[in-house]
């Protein structure tokens, strides 16, 4: 009984007794979960347009922030850094295009998922040959980026919102809105939405599947950097990261493979969730279980809803 | 208004179909539709394209499971079972869109269609000797006989992935007949065939409807081919029954003559 | 002119259906078998057994529990790594628990738990399919990793919270702990290695291996023709945990010689053994072998290859460098043969069944 109570009833109590620190700890999930969905965000715009499931989408990220913070350190102005980063992911789209895609179109899905596992390990050592392998501190005031909080009194007690925090959410949601935008209203987004229904029908009306996978990998690689930027202003920048960044996967199963919404709410869903599982339920088996409760979110949702949150419900045929 | 054949039908029902419906989400695919097949007979399921004839094979080895209506197979009525279920009771079939397992050889593919009949335990399948391999022995033999029945004995060990379309076909019936079925049913088993080959085909029907004593359901379009080797024809269209009886009922029958073979002007 | 079947006639199905039916075939492994048996443990130095034959055996089996999962069966598993723990720590508690069994013994049933465990994240293999299945069972990966190292009954509440390898003899021989010669080490694992892959070639050749496979290339059609599609997917993870967790077992007790799950039993492990199945070729046997000894012996071959031609290497340098080549080499190897090192061994066998003449 004392079990029962204290996993069904306590925590629950727990939140009522102090709703300030509930509502820090569902601020805290959110913005985690903005983070993970913009992985995730990255990761379905490659699968929608090539098919392939990017495991290196988690090191593009460290990648493109490692080399913004390298590139400032090296002395460059951070616009300029910045604008060769940029420079540095449309080169890596475009290698990947020619150097991975290409020779490997249309092998099986997995070949195509252990090739990115390839870019990975190559992106990791390039990356640490580079720049060296010691963690960088993210150069957040010269990208103009707020730092300290807000704290607001609310609920009989104080609520903190880091300024990085909120700026990491609204840009997240202007680049949410750049996309659809992107992909609903130009010519380019509408290839790219007839590519990622059927690769040959696009071909046969005159779509570049080459240059429309250049694109969506440099779309990723701009996500990537976005993203490697407000993580980095949370914590450092280092390949560290990347652990956090398989995170996006549970995110994915949520949402589905195929679905931008189902990124977002997916992330939201995974960040709040785990969050809460951890500063409320953790402490029951002596804490640390965020490394594995998105998983097992993920997982119990995906025995009831195989096809993910926004996936239409599959009809077998034979 | 469901015609009833004593005369013809060759034995007793071996199964039934009783008005099964059957839907996905708001389309209809099969509507109210009843009818049987006896043992022993060659029973064809023709209709236009979409007309429900492969959801209504599907129906039958319970891959898809009908909103309404009742199945009643060797006697037992059900509405919805497991497809190994009905595997294990005797319902065996082949394809429309060849379904063979790519990765394995012609001969794997047709003992695979034995796993039902094999249960040596798996400590012995561990060593493959003393049970399991006699097992296996006992078993090869039986597939080399369907090998020299199909006329397959030179592709035996090639990976069935590199056959064309014709011995793909054919080596499906083959792993169909390892299963020993009352019930065979074949989807479409001469689609995309020459005349050479269904003719070989339609032989191989003929003779395992003779030689083995079974059953066949078969869907197909060649009307000659239809017209000649079946006992009974059922008509379907829209997911509804036209009409029901011999071949030579049903040529003469009007309303499928209007839909199907073309009003005549 | 060598190698060649013609002339070898089979005269009853028992033959046909050998492993290797080949004459040639037959001798080549009798060779392997004495070169392994005999040849490296007199000749070799302990370079060669510590540095490059016991990784390779200890990876050759987890890659066979891998492919039968991924390869022949078809269902994509991340948490290798995790299962392997399994193993490790069941072989942990039941040493300590019955020391007076023998380790050999414990490090085989040590599989055992780990099938179980297996078992259990296998179940919603029914329902997720595909890369919603590998991601899955990163559930596992994760959560095993957090219990080794949270319950603390696991290693035997060690100051130290690792595995620690006793001495365990085996008839009289030391064969774990710091005592255990390499030779002996090497022994005790090379044997388990050759049984267990023989145990795995038959499962694979008879019924078992042919639903899995049925399953793998068509499972609607394999479910039609009665195969159970629970059973022979719990199955497969089954046998493939079994041989992850005898893998993980040896890697602790016959290699490592103790050690923590963080570091042997992490997520990149898991990666490293998806890695040598897909180089190795997927549904292979000896594709397995090929793909741990090329993955598990390139960091050493990088390491001590580079400065032999001229390429000097400092340390933190050498890794990266690894990395950047490891990474380029599986790009490379899938490009050029993505069916793996075992279609290649194939076509060049034959090749070497025309040889002398082109065809």
């Amino acid at each position: 009984m004392d079990i029962l109570f204290k996993v069904l009833i306590d925590p629950f109590l727990q939140m009522g007794a102090m709703p300030d620190l509930f509502v820090q700890t569902i601020w805290d999930g959110f913005v985690t979960g903005v983070l993970y969905a913009l992985i995730a965000l990255g990761f379905v715009l490659i699968f929608k347009a090539s098919g392939v499931f990017n495991f290196a989408q988690g090191i593009m990220v460290v990648f493109a922030a490692l080399t913004l913070v390298g590139l400032y350190e090296m002395g460059l102005p951070a616009p300029l850094a910045v604008l060769v980063t940029l420079g540095v992911m449309f080169v890596l789209a475009v290698a990947i295009e020619r150097v991975v895609l290409r020779p490997l179109v249309n092998q099986p899905d997995i070949i195509l998922f252990m090739a990115t596992f390839g870019i990975t390990y190559f992106l990791i050592g390039l990356g640490e040959l580079i720049f060296g392998g010691n963690p960088k501190q993210m150069i957040t005031d010269q990208l103009y980026l707020p730092r300290g909080a807000i704290e607001v009194k609310m609920l009989g007690g104080f609520v903190q919102f880091q300024k990085i925090d909120i700026a990491a959410a609204v840009i997240a949601v202007v680049m949410i809105v750049a996309l659809a935008v992107f992909f609903q209203k130009t010519r380019i987004g509408r290839a790219l939405r007839a590519v990622a229904d059927s690769h040959k029908a696009a071909l046969s009306v005159g779509i570049s599947l080459n240059q429309i996978w250049v694109i969506v990998w440099f779309t990723a690689g701009i996500v990537a950097l976005v993203t490697g930027i407000m993580w980095g202003a949370r914590s450092d920048v280092s390949f560290g990261l990347q652990v956090i960044a398989l995170k996006a996967l549970p995110v994915l199963i949520l949402g589905g493979f195929t679905s931008v919404p189902g990124a977002i709410v997916g992330g939201l869903i995974i960040g709040i969730g785990e969050k809460l599982g951890e500063f409320y339920w953790g402490p029951l088996v002596g804490g640390g279980i965020e490394s594995w409760l998105a998983y097992c979110i993920a997982l119990g949702f995906l025995l009831f809803r195989p096809q993910g949150l926004f996936g239409d419900k599959i009809i077998e045929r034979i | 208004m469901t015609v009833t054949h004593e005369t013809i039908g060759k034995g007793e029902v071996l199964l039934a179909v009783d008005q099964v419906s059957l839907s996905f989400g708001g389309i209809k695919a099969i509507t109210d539709v009843s009818f049987d097949i006896r043992k022993g007979e060659i029973r064809a399921i023709i209709g236009p394209n979409g007309a429900g004839k492969t959801s209504m094979l599907n129906v039958i080895n319970g891959f898809y499971h009908p909103q309404q209506g009742k199945i009643t197979f060797k006697g037992q009525t059900r509405s919805k079972m497991r497809p190994s279920v009905a595997a294990s009771q005797g319902i065996a079939r082949t394809f429309q869109n060849v379904a063979l397992f790519k990765g394995m050889s012609t001969l794997d593919n047709i003992m695979s269609g034995r796993t039902l009949k094999m249960n040596s335990h798996f400590f012995w399948q561990c060593f493959r000797h003393g049970p399991a391999m006699a097992e296996e022995i006992r078993h090869r033999e039986f597939v080399e006989d369907i090998i020299d029945f199909l006329e397959i004995q030179a592709i035996r060990k090639v990976p069935v992935g590199k056959l064309p379309y014709g011995l793909q076909k054919r080596v499906e019936l083959g792993r169909a007949l390892a299963m020993e079925p009352d019930l065979l049913l074949l989807d479409e088993p001469m689609a995309g065939m020459n005349l050479e080959e269904k003719e070989d085909m339609s032989r191989f029907i003929i003779d395992v409807n003779t030689q083995y004593g079974t059953t066949i359901a078969l869907i197909e379009h060649d009307m000659g081919v239809v017209m000649d080797l079946s006992d009974r024809v059922v008509v379907l269209e829209y997911g509804r029954k036209l009409a029901d009886g011999t071949p030579d009922e049903v040529k003469a029958d009007q309303n499928v003559i209007d839909a199907y073979l073309g009003v005549a002007h | 002119m060598f190698y060649r079947e013609t002339g070898q006639f089979k005269t009853n199905y028992a033959d046909d259906m050998a492993v290797f039916p080949i004459l040639q075939d037959r001798i080549g492994i009798a060779l392997i078998l004495v070169l392994a048996f005999v040849v490296i443990p007199l000749a070799g130095s302990n370079f060669l057994l510590s540095s490059v034959m016991i990784p390779f055996l200890v990876f050759s089996l987890a890659s066979i529990g891998l492919n039968i999962l991924t390869g022949y069966t078809g269902l994509i598993s991340l948490g290798t790594g995790a299962f392997m723990g399994v193993g490790a720590y069941a072989c942990y508690k039941l040493t300590t628990l019955f020391p007076e069994v023998n380790i050999v013994v414990w490090i085989v049933a040590s599989g055992f738990f780990s099938a179980l465990v297996g078992v259990l994240f296998g179940l919603p293999s029914l329902r997720i399919k595909g890369f919603y299945l590998a991601v899955a069972t990163l559930a596992a990966q994760f959560f095993l990793q957090w219990c080794f190292t949270r319950i603390p009954w696991l290693y035997n509440y060690n100051a130290s919270g690792a595995i620690e390898v006793g001495q365990r003899t085996l008839f009289g021989i030391n064969v774990t702990g710091a005592k255990a010669s390499l030779e002996a080490r090497y022994m005790v694992l090379l044997t388990i290695v050759t049984v267990l892959t023989w145990v795995a070639s038959n499962i694979m050749h008879g019924r078992i291996g042919r639903s899995f496979m049925a399953v793998r290339d068509m499972d609607i059609a394999a479910e039609l023709m009665g195969i159970d599609l629970l059973k022979t997917k719990l199955l497969a993870f089954a046998v493939s945990s079994f041989y992850a967790g005898v893998a993980g077992a040896a890697m602790m007790f016959l290699w490592y010689g103790g050690g923590e799950a963080n570091d042997a039993f992490n997520i990149n492990q898991s990666f490293l053994i998806l890695f040598m199945v897909i180089i190795g070729g997927l549904g292979s046997m000896i594709g397995s072998f090929f793909g741990a000894a090329f993955i598990s012996m390139l960091p050493t071959v990088l390491k001590f290859g580079l400065p032999a031609l001229g390429i000097p290497l400092a340390g933190a340098t050498a890794e990266h460098l690894t990395y950047i080549l490891v990474g380029a080499l599986i790009i490379f190897f899938l490009i050029v043969e993505p069916h793996g090192l075992a279609r290649l061994w194939q076509i060049g066998k034959q090749k070497l069944r025309m040889w002398p003449f082109p065809y």
